[in-house]
């Protein structure tokens, strides 16, 4: 059964058919990319999915368990992780205290247990600390840990909000547009990691523009184009595809 | 964490250097204003909480402190003498949650005791903030700001027309809170400095309790929704829960320092309720630093100080605002929170070259 199940899922925004009935599912431990041009309802089919948009019909199905219309925090509960096309990390905190909130869904100190410095909340600070170090340098930035987050260079961006979705162990891993900045070293380093991160058991849906880096690790492709889905198969098959083809490069080109 | 500890202990030690110095140089009276101040102060630390970490804001809390200050203060002053008969009464006045006490004329007044009073008082303001937070907390900046401050204004419209609240006089007549034997929150002369001590200890125990949560999951959670809150719902924290808990927890701060304020000053009086009020908290904390607990603190017992003991005039309304729009222009983090280094630095650079 697929992890992630999107059925007929529609948005519009006033008159604008952003999403149009648009399915597809998502195997489990498997890399699935979103594509199409600008304005194709990429970004607001990801918002749907991670709980930032109610769908205005259809349904999202996570391991057979309806999420559409959820609030991002219950869907994220659901071992759902994101990460955002212009990157949002959290100012006046250093990277590795951004990759902690993280680990929010995995520890459970509350108002009461926090003001009272409560035993088991030393044990939880310690256990969440070291986790998110460990994540710092998968991503080959422990040594940037101490460093106000926001202060660091694009690329650096990326990768702390990376650690910072991988900190709650999802199942299920949404990125938008996560090789947009970064240049042909960055990206082929990112294709690399986004392969260990699906081969340690994490499914993937990504929305991205790099071609190269979509055909490179993608296990299939969706392809959007005003709304609807135009084209889903393999890399290769989506390639040879003359729907695909004319989308992207224009009528002539057939 | 030790240093959370160290820190509590030298602001005591320096409290208690304070108080020597003000006996020893016959400023004793200065303890009244500063008693004072400390519970301001304690409004004051749980609105950092709100809008220092969380990024709210909330020009409602004089509302809280008055929530606190006018229950405790109708509630202990209400003579039910006359209904002595009835079961509900005589069944309170058994189970020791109504006492009696002379009142000025030599008569025996039956009023509810100081401590259910308060328990009263504060569950009221609790149960007002969750009611005011739920539907006002979906919204963000200054929508967030003019829905508080319209909360303001009705809780200081109701106490300002309400006969049974006193009206323009508000309450007075209001007895000590007992804490210890021969303990009592008081205006008392004789415990002036008891009770210095009681409003600084509870400030320190406050301060603490907010400095923990700072440091803790909750603290992070918020710090995370202040810095980016799409990013942290997404990260599984439940914003809009988090917001609602640390509003009523600075309500519940705010209604507390209301209570123990009004049975040290025997009384309390609409202005308390005023909007004025409310921006004063708030310029106090834009001066503290948006994110600093001390600072708030010792801007807070400072500025509040001075404006008790008339230091202002008449100006002392126009002093908080002027302070607020400076805090703005020039230093939205904070005063004290400045980076000194990088204020200078940015000034050289403005400066034209000296010429060789």
């Amino acid at each position: 059964m697929a992890l992630l199940e999107v059925r007929g899922v529609s948005k519009r925004f006033g008159g604008v058919r952003a999403v149009h009935e648009v399915s597809f599912r998502v195997e489990r431990g498997s890399i699935k990319a979103l594509i199409g041009p600008n304005g194709a309802g990429k970004t607001t089919l990801f918002n749907v999915v991670s709980g930032f948009a109610a769908p205005d019909g259809g349904e999202v199905l996570l391991d057979g368990e309806p999420i559409q219309g959820r609030p991002p925090h219950r869907v994220a509960a659901l071992g759902l992780s994101r990460t955002f096309q212009h990157i949002k990390l959290f100012a006046h905190m250093t990277a590795l205290e951004n990759v902690m909130v993280g680990r929010h869904l995995k520890t459970r100190a509350g108002f009461l247990a926090g003001m009272l410095h409560l035993p088991f909340t030393w044990r939880e600070e310690v256990s969440v600390r070291a986790r998110a170090r460990e994540l710092l340098q998968f991503l080959d930035i422990g040594d940037l840990a101490g460093a106000e987050a926001t202060s660091l260079s694009y690329g650096q961006q990326r990768a702390v909000e990376l650690a910072r979705a991988l900190a709650s162990e999802p199942r299920m891993l949404l990125l938008d547009e996560p090789a947009a900045g970064l240049n042909m070293r960055e990206t082929a380093d990112l294709a690399r990691l986004i392969a260990r991160i699906r081969d340690s058991g994490v499914t993937v849906l990504l929305v991205e523009h790099d071609m190269s880096l979509v055909m490179d690790i993608s296990d299939e492709v969706a392809v959007l184009s005003y709304g609807e889905k135009i084209a889903d198969a393999d890399p290769a098959a989506v390639q040879r595809d003359p729907h695909v083809v004319r989308v992207y490069l224009g009528e002539d080109a057939c | 964490m030790r240093s959370r500890y160290l820190q509590v202990a030298v602001f005591l030690a320096a409290a208690a250097a304070v108080q020597l110095a003000a006996v020893q140089g016959g400023r004793a009276f200065w303890l009244t204003q500063l008693t004072m101040s400390a519970y301001y102060t304690l409004v004051v630390a749980g609105l950092s909480l709100f809008m220092g970490y969380a990024g709210q804001i909330s020009l409602g809390h004089a509302g809280f402190f008055a929530v606190g200050g006018y229950a405790s203060a109708a509630l202990t002053t209400w003579d039910l003498a006359a209904r002595r008969g009835e079961p509900l009464v005589s069944a309170l006045s058994r189970a020791g949650v109504l006492v009696g006490r002379p009142d000025l004329y030599g008569g025996q007044v039956l009023v509810v005791h100081p401590w259910p009073a308060a328990i009263c008082a504060v569950a009221l303001a609790m149960a007002l903030a969750f009611l005011v937070g739920i539907p006002v907390l979906k919204l963000r900046g200054h929508y967030l700001a003019m829905a508080t401050l319209g909360v303001g204004t009705i809780l200081y419209s109701i106490a300002l027309g309400t006969s049974q609240l006193g009206s323009a006089d508000g309450i007075s007549g209001v007895p000590p809170f007992p804490l210890l034997p021969g303990l009592a929150v008081s205006g008392d002369r004789s415990l002036r400095i008891s009770n210095y001590y009681v409003a600084v200890l509870l400030l320190a125990l406050g301060v603490l309790l907010l400095l923990n949560l700072v440091h803790s999951r909750v603290g992070r959670a918020l710090r995370a929704i202040h810095g980016a809150e799409d990013a942290a719902g997404a990260m599984g924290v439940d914003t809009a829960r988090y917001k609602l808990q640390t509003f009523i927890l600075s309500a519940v701060l705010a209604s507390a320092a209301g209570v123990l304020l009004t049975h040290f000053n025997g009384g309390i009086g609409p202005s308390e309720a005023s909007i004025m009020k409310s921006v004063k908290y708030v310029a106090v904390v834009a001066v503290g630093g948006m994110g600093s607990l001390w600072g708030t603190v010792g801007t807070s017992l400072v500025l509040n100080f001075l404006s008790l003991r008339g230091y202002f005039g008449t100006f002392d309304d126009a002093v908080f605002g002027a302070v607020l729009v400076a805090v703005m222009l020039f230093a939205p983090d904070g005063v004290l929170g400045l980076d000194l280094r990088r204020a200078l630095a940015a000034v050289r650079r403005q400066a034209p070259p000296e010429k060789a």
